[in-house]
C-alpha cells in the first residue's frame, strides 16, 4: 500500500516462494521419478535431477494403462457431465425463478438439500439403483399397489429394468444429480432485473424465447465457470467409476492410474514400477491442470459461487 | 419480490421435471433405501429383508473396529484440516499484499486443486515409500526409521500430508477471495491511523475474514469425511492393520468387499448424520459470509 516496507516485502516473498516450493516439490519428485529407469529410481543416494527416460516412460505408461482409450472414455464422461449439468441447472433454475407457482420453494429446497450428502456417503444404495435405474419407480408402483392392480386386471406383471452398470449413462447421471449448478444459476437469475422480463413479455416473447434469447446469452460467464468446475470434477472421479465399471472399455482414467502399482497392503511380489506409475500420474493430471490454469478466472469464480 | 412472471406453469413443470426425476432416482430413493437397509437384515439365499430395529446400529457401535475407524477419521480430519487451513491462510494473507509476481504466486497456489485424488495419493505414496527415492535414503542413513507399511502412525501421517497438500489450493482460493472482498477503504483508514501492515492484518483483515475462515474450516472437515476415499485407497488401502481405515473407506469395504449391506447402510446413516450436522453449522456461517460488504 502506501508505506515502504522493504524488510517485510522480503519476508513476504520468502514465505510465498516457500509455499510455492512446498506445493511444487511433490510434483518435481514425480517428474524426476518419471524420467529415470526403475534402477535409478530405487538407487541410493536418490537421484534428485531429472533423467533422460521421460519420453520412454511416458510411452510405456501410455501403452500399459491403455491411456489412449481411457482418455476417450474420460473425455466423453466429462463432456457429458459438463453439458448435462449446465443444461439441467439452467432450465431448473429458470423454472424456479421465472414462474409463479406454489411449489417454487419446496422444489428449490428439494434440490438444494442434495448438496448436503455427497455421493460418497450414500454410495452403497446408489450402486443398487445403478444396477437398475427403474428400481425407484418399481418400488413406488409396488408400494402404491399399482403393480398388483395391473396384474389383477390385465394379468401383466410390471417389471421395469434398466441396468446402468458399464454404460455412459450410469457414469454420468448420478454425478449430475446434485444442486451445485442449480444454485449458481438461481443466484444469477435472481439478479436479472424485472424490467427485462417485462420488456420481453411486451415484445411478445414467450418463456422459451426469453430463456434462449435473453438469459442464455447473459449467462455466458456462468456457463464458463460451471463448465470448468464440472470438467475437473468429472475428470477426477474415482470411487463411482470404480464401482459402476467392470467392463474395461468404460474404465475411467483415474481408476486405471491406481492399477499401475499393486495395492499398499499387497504383500510380496516385485518392486512396483514407480517410474511407469509416475509417468502415468503426469499424463493423467495434465488435462485438468491445463483447464484450471487456462480458465483460472472462470474457475475461481465458479468455485466460490457454487460453494462446492 | 419479483412480480414479472411468466404464466405458463406447464412450461415451468417441464423445466424442473428432469432435475427432479434425477434427484429422486439418485438421491432421495438411495438415501431412503439406506435407511431401510439400516433397520433390516437381508436373509441369506434371497429370504427377503426382516426388520431388526436398531440391531445393525448396536452391532456397529459394539464393534471396536468401527470405533477405530471413527478415531482414524477424526485424526485425519483434524490433521489434514489444521495443516491445509493454516498453510493456506498464511499464504493468502501474504499473497493478498499483491507485491510483484502476485499473479504468478496465485496460479502457483491454485493448480493443485486440479489434480485427481488418486493421482495425489499415488504421487505421495511414491514419495513416502521406503522402497525408493528419498525415504529409502533416509532409511539407509537411519535404518528402520521410516516404514509406513508396518507403522500405522506413519501411514496416517503420510495420508494426512497428501490430503492437506491437495486441499491447500481450495482453501487458498477462498481465503484470497475473502480478503479481497474486504473494502479497501477500511484498510486505508487503518493505514491513515498509523497501523502498519501486520497490525492491519491482525486487527482488520483477520477479524473480517472470520466468516470465511469458519466456512472453510467446516467444508474441510466435511470433505475430509467424504472426499478422502481416493487418497486412502491409492495410498494405504486402509492399512496397515486398519490404521487408516477411515469411515468412508470402511463403508466401501464392508459394503462391496464384505457384502454386508445392512452394516454398511447403518454406517452410511451415521456418516450422513455427521455430515448433515456439519452442514447445519456451515449454513449458520454462510449467512454471514458477506456481512461486511
Amino acid at each position: 500500500m502506501i508505506e515502504r516496507t522493504p524488510i517485510l516485502n522480503i519476508v513476504t516473498h520468502a514465505i510465498l516462494v516457500f509455499g510455492l516450493l512446498l506445493l511444487l516439490l511433490p510434483m518435481y519428485l514425480v517428474i524426476v521419478a518419471a524420467s529415470h529407469s526403475l534402477q535409478d529410481v530405487v538407487a541410493v543416494p536418490p537421484n534428485l535431477l531429472p533423467g533422460d527416460q521421460l519420453w520412454i516412460n511416458l510411452q510405456a505408461a501410455w501403452a500399459k494403462g491403455h491411456l489412449g482409450e481411457r482418455f476417450v472414455t474420460t473425455f466423453i464422461v466429462s463432456m457429458g457431465v459438463m453439458t448435462g449439468k449446465i443444461v439441467l441447472s439452467c432450465i431448473t433454475a429458470f423454472g424456479i425463478v421465472f414462474f409463479d407457482h406454489r411449489l417454487k420453494m419446496p422444489i428449490f429446497w428439494l434440490i438444494f438439500i442434495t448438496l448436503m450428502l455427497p455421493l460418497e456417503v450414500r454410495i452403497v444404495p446408489t450402486y443398487a439403483v445403478a444396477a437398475n435405474a427403474f428400481l425407484p419407480f418399481q418400488t413406488l408402483l409396488d408400494l402404491s399397489g399399482i403393480t398388483w392392480l395391473v396384474n389383477a386386471v390385465s394379468g401383466v406383471e410390471i417389471k421395469l429394468e434398466w441396468n446402468l452398470l458399464n454404460s455412459y449413462a450410469g457414469l454420468i447421471m448420478p454425478l449430475i444429480a446434485t444442486a451445485t449448478g442449480t444454485f449458481l444459476y438461481r443466484q444469477f437469475f435472481l439478479t436479472i432485473p424485472e424490467e427485462l422480463v417485462e420488456a420481453a413479455k411486451m415484445d411478445g416473447a414467450g418463456p422459451m424465447r426469453f430463456l434462449w434469447d435473453v438469459l442464455i446469452p447473459l449467462s455466458r460467464t456462468n456457463i464458463a465457470a460451471l463448465a470448468t468446475i464440472m470438467f475437473v470434477y468429472a475428470w477426477n472421479q474415482y470411487l463411482w467409476p470404480l464401482l459402476v465399471v467392470t467392463d474395461q472399455s468404460y474404465a475411467m482414467i483415474a481408476v486405471e492410474l491406481s492399477r499401475l502399482v499393486p495395492k499398499f497392503t499387497a504383500t510380496g511380489g516385485e518392486v512396483p514400477k514407480w517410474h511407469i506409475a509416475m509417468a502415468g500420474t503426469l499424463i493423467v493430471m495434465l488435462p485438468p491442470i491445463v483447464v484450471v490454469v487456462a480458465m483460472q478466472r472462470w474457475f475461481v469464480r465458479g468455485l466460490i459461487n457454487t460453494d462446492k | 419480490m419479483r412480480r414479472a412472471y411468466f404464466k405458463n406453469n406447464w412450461v415451468a413443470a417441464l423445466m424442473v421435471a428432469p432435475q427432479l426425476i434425477l434427484v429422486f432416482t439418485f438421491f432421495y430413493f438411495p438415501t431412503s433405501e439406506a435407511l431401510y437397509w439400516a433397520f433390516t437384515l437381508e436373509q441369506p439365499w434371497g429370504g427377503g429383508n426382516t426388520w431388526v430395529g436398531f440391531d445393525n446400529f448396536a452391532a456397529i457401535l459394539g464393534d471396536p473396529y468401527y470405533w477405530d475407524s471413527i478415531w482414524a477419521s477424526i485424526v485425519y480430519a483434524v490433521g489434514s484440516t489444521a495443516l491445509a487451513v493454516g498453510i493456506a491462510l498464511m499464504l493468502a494473507i501474504f499473497a493478498d499484499r499483491q507485491l510483484a509476481g502476485y499473479k504468478l504466486y496465485r496460479v502457483g497456489m491454485i493448480w493443485p486443486y486440479a489434480i485427481a485424488a488418486p493421482a495425489v495419493g499415488l504421487a505421495f505414496r511414491f514419495i513416502f515409500t521406503p522402497g525408493a527415492g528419498i525415504m529409502m535414503y533416509v532409511n539407509f542413513l537411519f535404518p528402520h526409521l521410516w516404514n509406513p507399511v508396518d507403522n500405522g502412525t506413519q501411514a496416517m501421517a503420510m495420508v494426512i500430508v497428501a490430503g492437506a497438500w491437495k486441499q491447500v489450493a481450495y482453501n487458498f482460493i477462498f481465503f484470497l477471495a475473502g480478503l479481497q472482498s474486504i473494502p479497501r477503504s477500511l484498510i486505508e483508514a487503518g493505514a491513515m491511523d498509523g497501523a502498519r501492515v501486520l497490525r492491519r492484518v491482525r486487527d482488520i483483515q483477520l477479524p473480517l475474514l472470520a466468516p470465511t475462515f469458519f466456512f472453510v474450516l467446516v467444508i474441510n472437515i466435511t470433505d475430509s469425511f467424504t472426499d478422502s476415499f481416493g487418497i486412502v485407497d491409492t495410498m494405504t488401502a486402509g492399512g496397515p492393520s486398519r490404521a487408516t481405515n477411515l469411515m468412508v473407506y470402511k463403508i466401501f469395504n464392508d459394503g462391496f468387499q464384505g457384502l454386508d449391506y445392512s452394516g454398511a447402510a447403518a454406517q452410511s446413516i451415521i456418516l450422513m448424520l455427521l455430515v448433515i450436522a456439519l452442514t447445519f453449522v456451515q449454513f449458520r456461517y454462510i449467512e454471514r459470509k458477506v456481512h461486511y460488504t
